[in-house]
């Protein structure tokens, strides 16, 4: 049963173990710190709710996990606590579109 | 737990027992809305189809919606010499039992005089559905939808699988449950091949969703609308995994097409992406589309569930809007009827919102309108498709 778990007081969601990504239930400030799985993560961005950050390094070419299942691949080399999104990962499927608001939305946090 | 239905003579049960105006081509569609309008809150709905040209899944989806168990009659206008087969029509609601009436402009003497005639024709009709026998109705003889739209990254989160779980409740009690946009669950189709009753329906499962994945390609485009992004979700995949959430967890009984009823309960897939060649136009223009689809199943209810917040209702069926993300609900709270937010929030459970969604239900199916039908919410489309009939494969059940 992997699509629910109760909701953690930190603002983190993770839908299932075994995840790269973490789904954030609050906005999450970037520098925010958080225990995920044991691991310790640094946001290196802001991440709104329902977006999402890497929870481990994830190689460029491989797989995006959520509820144990592939919802793409990734880009470039992500680094855990990178915001993901449609600058590092893309569909197996079918291109993304996205409007104007959306490209500032995804443009790089320095 | 029993609730209390119409009574059809051919023995299904509707929850609603509303009078259906359809205009049959866009010529006659302002005579119609005007003949709906004193009475629009009286259960007097608004349906159409725009073109000209006969089309066989069109005429089905009339037929199914105007003897649909939530109707109780129909009114037809037409211009008059538009191709849609208004007699054939008008018998099949005739036979059914129902009142109906076809009122055709052309030979009424125009938009005055035909609108007279059709709201007569409405006062005698509203006050002649009083007398609509009433009797027990089980929940193994409902037939619920789902859908969502305007989705963010909290629907998949949040309404959709609490839906799902709705959705398992039902099946449990032998209601028949539909869900749908096989163009939403690319990348899901090798995953639910394995919930189905059949390993032969599941390869039907996975070719109906291919199908869909090839008709996106060759468009150019997917159902991925711009606004999702924004939201939170980055691909298709990502989207159909919250979209494949409101199926809940029961086994997979079957696959319909537009205009099929389950014959049994249990949970199906409606596969809405038309066959043949990829014709010019997507194969749903939007969500209403998709909801007249699965009413046209038979559907006495759909669920609706909405990250980004829309509005929508429907004609024939009651729509229950879930409202996944918090802060919707907060600016939007007069179009939402379960705040599922609150799972964010961890204001409550998974179990409990979707217990909650089910028990709403049930007050719907007994006669609570929902937040839409209160607004007066009454969307309706319905365009070219066509399709070929399902094989064995796809009713298991049946077999």
């Amino acid at each position: 049963m992997a699509f629910f778990q109760k909701t953690d007081a930190s603002g983190v969601l993770l839908l299932a173990r075994g995840d790269n990504i973490a789904v954030a239930t609050a906005e999450l400030p970037a520098g925010t710190q958080r225990e995920v799985d044991g691991q310790k993560i640094g946001l290196r961005a802001r991440v709104d709710v329902g977006h999402k950050f890497a929870v481990r390094p994830i190689p460029s070419g491989s797989r995006i996990v959520k509820y144990g299942a592939p919802i793409g691949v990734a880009t470039r080399d992500i680094d855990a606590g990178e915001y993901v999104h449609t600058h590092n990962m893309t569909s197996d499927y079918l291109p993304t579109y996205t409007l104007e608001g959306g490209r500032q939305f995804v443009k790089e946090v320095k | 737990m029993t609730l209390t239905g119409y009574l059809r003579t051919d023995g299904r049960k509707g929850i609603r027992n509303g009078i259906i105006v359809s205009y049959l081509v866009e010529c006659a569609h302002h005579v119609a809305r005007e003949i709906v309008h004193p009475f629009r809150s009286q259960g007097v709905q608004l349906i159409g189809f725009s073109g000209c040209y006969p089309n066989a899944y069109s005429h089905k989806m009339m037929e199914r919606l105007c003897t649909h168990p939530n109707t109780g009659a129909a009114l037809l206008v037409s211009l008059g010499c538009e191709g849609f087969n208004k007699s054939a029509l008008l018998e099949t609601v005739r036979k059914s039992g129902r009142p109906a009436r076809l009122v055709v402009i052309q030979d009424t003497g125009g938009t005055r005089k035909s609108i007279a005639e059709g709201q007569a024709w409405i006062e005698q009709t509203l006050a002649q559905l009083e007398a609509t026998p009433r009797t027990e109705m089980g929940i193994n003889e409902l037939i619920v939808g789902t859908k969502c739209g305007g989705s963010d990254a909290t629907s998949g989160l949040t309404a959709n699988p609490a839906m799902g779980r709705a959705f398992d409740f039902l099946v449990e009690q032998n209601a028949a449950c539909i869900f749908e946009e096989t163009g939403e669950l690319i990348g899901m189709e090798n995953w639910m091949a394995q919930r189905a009753a059949t390993p032969e329906l599941g390869q039907e499962i996975i070719n109906t969703v291919g199908k869909a994945a090839r008709y996106y390609a060759t468009m150019g485009h997917a159902s991925f609308a711009p606004g999702n992004a924004d939201g939170g979700l980055t691909t298709i995949e990502e989207k159909s995994l919250g979209a494949y959430a409101k199926s809940g967890q029961s086994r997979i009984s079957g696959i319909v097409k537009p205009g099929d009823v389950p014959i049994t309960g249990g949970l199906y897939l409606m596969d809405m992406i038309p066959d043949g060649e990829v014709r010019f136009g997507f194969p749903n223009i939007n969500d209403n589309a998709e909801i007249a689809e699965m009413i046209a199943c038979g559907a006495h209810l759909v669920m609706f569930s909405t990250g980004r917040g829309s509005v929508v209702g429907s004609a024939v069926s009651p729509i229950i809007k879930v409202c996944a993300n918090p802060k919707t609900y907060k600016r939007m709270s007069d179009d939402m009827d379960v705040d599922a937010g609150r799972i964010l929030e961890g204001r409550a459970t998974l179990d409990e919102v979707g217990r909650e969604i089910y028990d709403l239900l049930i007050d719907v199916a007994n006669g609570k309108p929902t937040k839409s039908e209160a607004l007066g919410h009454q969307e309706f489309v319905l365009t070219y498709k066509s399709f070929e009939p399902l094989g064995p494969a796809c009713f298991p059940s049946a077999a």
